[in-house]
């Protein structure tokens, strides 16, 4: 189902790609793919129609980013609006200037508000709190049993007070357990109760006025279907909840309830449940989840990362000295380093979609360890040296060798390469007339190891660059390299 | 009160939300595009999913034309005989053996209301003059076997149990066993709840299906999937996973009292061709009901 709707999405921008400039129409059409991958995701079905609006009005007619085709620009702004959607940054739990932080957890039946409490406590713990978890839920058959089993296995203190006691009294009385047990954080677990249940709704609001919670967290079951409005809307309306866990985020659902929730309360989703075994919840990443949703992060997460770490200026800068020949082993280094901000190469290889259906990929030698050799040996030259590398003798080499860690072979190796780049550059820069200032920034780019991102169309560019820029070792392209000077 | 009555009674609140939204779109309106897009649209906000709410719509549609219907007031007679026939898959009826034990295996994933509704089940059979046995199966959960153990007391059955972290399939034999020496009708086996995608967990379920094969043959007679009914477009591979693996024989929809619609009953019994045999409306022990594909059209669809 996930691949399913990732490829329809896919598909869907795949054919925005290598348009220009979109049309209406073009926007309409992805926008209904989009927003039928967002109902199979369980997102309310307003909520939908909202982000839909908000995405077609950003996407047509605007300012294109250079970088990016318009397909991908508009990835990028459903990436950023879903992200939005949830609310952006990360949001952390309140605590109370005078502790104990009282927090309460309420939601539906079966939502997972006993297990979400145990690892809320544990989370807590591992912070250095001392918690106390309160059995409020006298209705469910054993569920005070559950949270005491729970707290034993987690060594953290159960309060309760059988199944026979009013639950806002115990909650009041677990305030001064608190105290004496010198706990800071007190976490009520509740009976599950429907939204529309007025008597239990109004026990819930008798508790908070009781207890003056700091957080009322809402549980909410990630496989919640459309209903998850309602469920938040009323929750919201009675008892201002002031944040959301989800719960059983490890299951196959896609978590669009998520989406709702937040955009229907405005509260941050604060932490997400994976599994039934006792472990501390996780801290929510809104940006995480849309990747999730859409099923397709690997792409925003490449986008992401070459917005964010190619420096454009740098980039721009080398070009001129590419163009200018004034390319020196500085400007190599450069290169190097702003390939490896992307990540891990074998990692930023495989963001890319369709990438892990290339040929021969696995043969290639994706060892990230060159490109830190290769800086160290840069680094242990000086800036003489890295200037006008011509100066190199046996015993430069030698001294470069040893303050790089490496031996004199890989030094050679490097200059090699760093000639043949040059070399490269030249031609470039030779044909000047003839070659666009497009075609030269191409192919710094795919040196850079950025020629796969604009699409399957550049892959090659990207997969050859390991074995005839980098690694060095003499494979079939740079042999294919060689014969195309001597025909010059 | 008669079975209508409590159906209408316990879907009051999807009756409001589907039906009420349905009818504030019908109201004097033609049949046009802009009229069955909104049904789509509302059929979608009640967890249909994309294509079974496009199917529904279609047919719908179809049939309003072959009845030369053009007031949009009368649609509702005609979706309500469109939903039952896709709902009507078969009957509805739990296989119960003449002979010898009937063992009902109960599973679904965590939070559903599994062991509320073998209470309520077990409440059922009771009432009918029947000797019921459970066998508390969820060994994993805290407190799981303690949680059925209150049921049994309530209702008044005995509890087949291990202690926690026992094997489940070791319970189940012996409540075969158990129910085999003591002349027992229904054998109504609890499992913990597990996410279809965690494969280890299904396992699991495919061994304890296996052993109870092993000590009757013929059994289970009847796997029961219980389905939450807030549950959205998730419930369908929870029901195609669980299928695959112990070939579920019917539905449990539950809690379908709040504002949930359980539409998504709908695409299951439509793909999966899985049906749905009870209907969980509320939180007493009375409120499990037999599923009657017409009475839930009818309380779905009419205002």
């Amino acid at each position: 189902m996930l691949e399913s709707l990732s490829n329809s999405l896919q598909s869907a921008l795949n054919r925005l790609r290598g348009k220009g400039r979109l049309t209406e129409a073009d926007v309409q059409e992805a926008m209904r793919e989009i927003r039928l991958a967002l109902l199979a995701a369980d997102v309310n079905v307003k909520v939908v129609r909202d982000f839909v609006n908000r995405v077609r009005e950003r996407a047509v007619g605007q300012d294109l980013q250079k970088s990016l085709t318009p397909g991908q620009q508009v990835v990028k702004i459903v990436y950023e609006e879903l992200t939005e959607l949830m609310g952006g940054a990360q949001a952390r739990i309140q605590m109370a200037p005078k502790p104990p932080t009282v927090v309460m957890l309420v939601g539906l039946q079966g939502a997972g508000k006993t297990t979400a409490i145990a690892k809320l406590g544990l989370a807590f713990r591992q912070h250095q709190h001392r918690p106390l978890l309160v059995a409020a839920d006298v209705y469910r058959p054993a569920a005070i049993d559950q949270l005491k089993v729970l707290g034993k296995q987690i060594d953290i203190p159960v309060f309760d007070q059988g199944a026979d006691a009013n639950p806002v009294a115990i909650a009041k009385a677990s305030l001064a357990e608190a105290e004496k047990a010198g706990a800071d954080i007190v976490l009520i677990d509740t009976a599950g109760r429907l939204h529309i249940d007025d008597q239990l709704m109004e026990e819930l609001e008798g508790m908070k006025a009781a207890v003056q919670p700091t957080e009322i967290l809402l549980v909410v079951d990630a496989m919640t279907g459309q209903d998850a409005v309602h469920v938040a809307e009323t929750f919201h309306q009675r008892l201002g909840v002031t944040g959301v866990i989800l719960t059983k985020l490890d299951g196959d659902a896609r978590g669009g309830a998520a989406l709702t929730v937040r955009a229907v309360t405005g509260c941050p989703i604060k932490y997400v449940g994976l599994g039934e075994k006792i472990e501390p919840l996780e801290p929510f990443h809104p940006d995480r989840l849309a990747s999730r949703i859409l099923g397709m992060g690997d792409v925003l997460s490449l986008i992401e990362r070459a917005q964010e770490r190619i420096d454009l200026e740098k980039a721009k800068e080398m070009e001129v000295r590419m163009r200018t020949s004034s390319f020196t082993l500085n400007d190599f280094q450069e290169m190097f380093r702003q390939v490896r901000n992307l990540g891990p190469l074998d990692q930023v290889l495989k963001m890319i979609p369709g990438m892990n259906r290339m040929k021969g990929l696995e043969n290639i030698d994706l060892n990230d360890r060159r490109f830190l050799r290769m800086d160290a040996i840069i680094s242990s030259m000086t800036p003489a040296e890295r200037e006008d590398p011509s100066v190199m003798n046996a015993s430069r080499r030698r001294r470069i060798a040893n303050g790089s860690g490496t031996t004199v072979r890989e030094v050679n190796q490097l200059l090699n390469q760093f000639e043949q780049t040059r070399e490269m550059m030249k031609r470039f820069t030779g044909m000047g007339k003839r070659m666009s200032r497009r075609s030269a920034m191409s192919a710094l780019k795919a040196m850079g190891g950025l020629g796969g991102m604009p699409g399957l169309k550049d892959m090659p560019s990207l997969a050859d660059m390991p074995s005839n820029s980098v690694a060095g070792s003499g494979g079939e392209p740079r042999q294919r390299q060689h014969r195309k000077k001597k025909r010059k | 009160m008669g079975l209508f009555e409590r159906f209408r009674k316990g879907l009051q609140k999807s009756r409001n939300a589907l039906a009420d939204k349905l009818a504030s779109i019908f109201r004097g309106r033609k049949l046009d595009e802009s009229l069955f897009e909104e049904m789509e649209e509302a059929f979608i906000a009640a967890d249909m999913g994309v294509e079974t709410a496009l199917e529904l719509v279609d047919r719908v549609r179809v049939a309003a034309r072959k009845r030369r219907i053009e007031n949009a007031d009368d649609l509702p007679d005609v979706m309500v005989d469109v939903m039952r026939d896709m709902l009507d898959i078969g009957s509805s009826d739990m296989n119960l053996q003449s002979e010898g034990p009937t063992l009902v295996l109960v599973v679904g994933v965590n939070g559903a209301g599994k062991t509320t509704t073998i209470g309520k089940l077990a409440h059922y059979y009771q009432a009918q003059g029947k000797k019921v046995l459970l066998a508390a199966g969820d060994t994993f959960r805290a407190a799981a076997i303690e949680q059925l153990l209150a049921w049994g007391n309530r209702v008044g059955v005995d509890v087949v149990r291990h202690s926690q972290g026992a094997d489940p399939a070791a319970v189940v034999y012996d409540a075969i066993a158990a129910g085999k020496a003591r002349g027992i009708d229904i054998i109504i086996c609890d499992t913990a709840g597990r996410l279809q995608n965690k494969s280890h967990l299904m396992a699991e379920l495919a061994k304890i299906r296996k052993v109870a094969a092993k000590e009757m043959p013929g059994s289970p007679h009847e796997v029961l999937l219980v389905l939450d009914g807030t549950t959205g477009q998730n419930g369908l591979m929870q029901a195609k996973v669980f299928k695959e693996v112990v070939d579920v024989t019917g539905i449990v929809i539950t809690k379908l009292d709040g504002t949930a619609k359980g539409g998504i009953v709908l695409p299951i019994v439509h793909e999966q061709g899985i049906p749905v045999k009870w209907i969980g409306l509320g939180e007493g022990v009375e409120d499990l009901q037999p599923f009657d594909a017409t009475a839930y059209a009818e309380a779905v669809c009419r205002p």
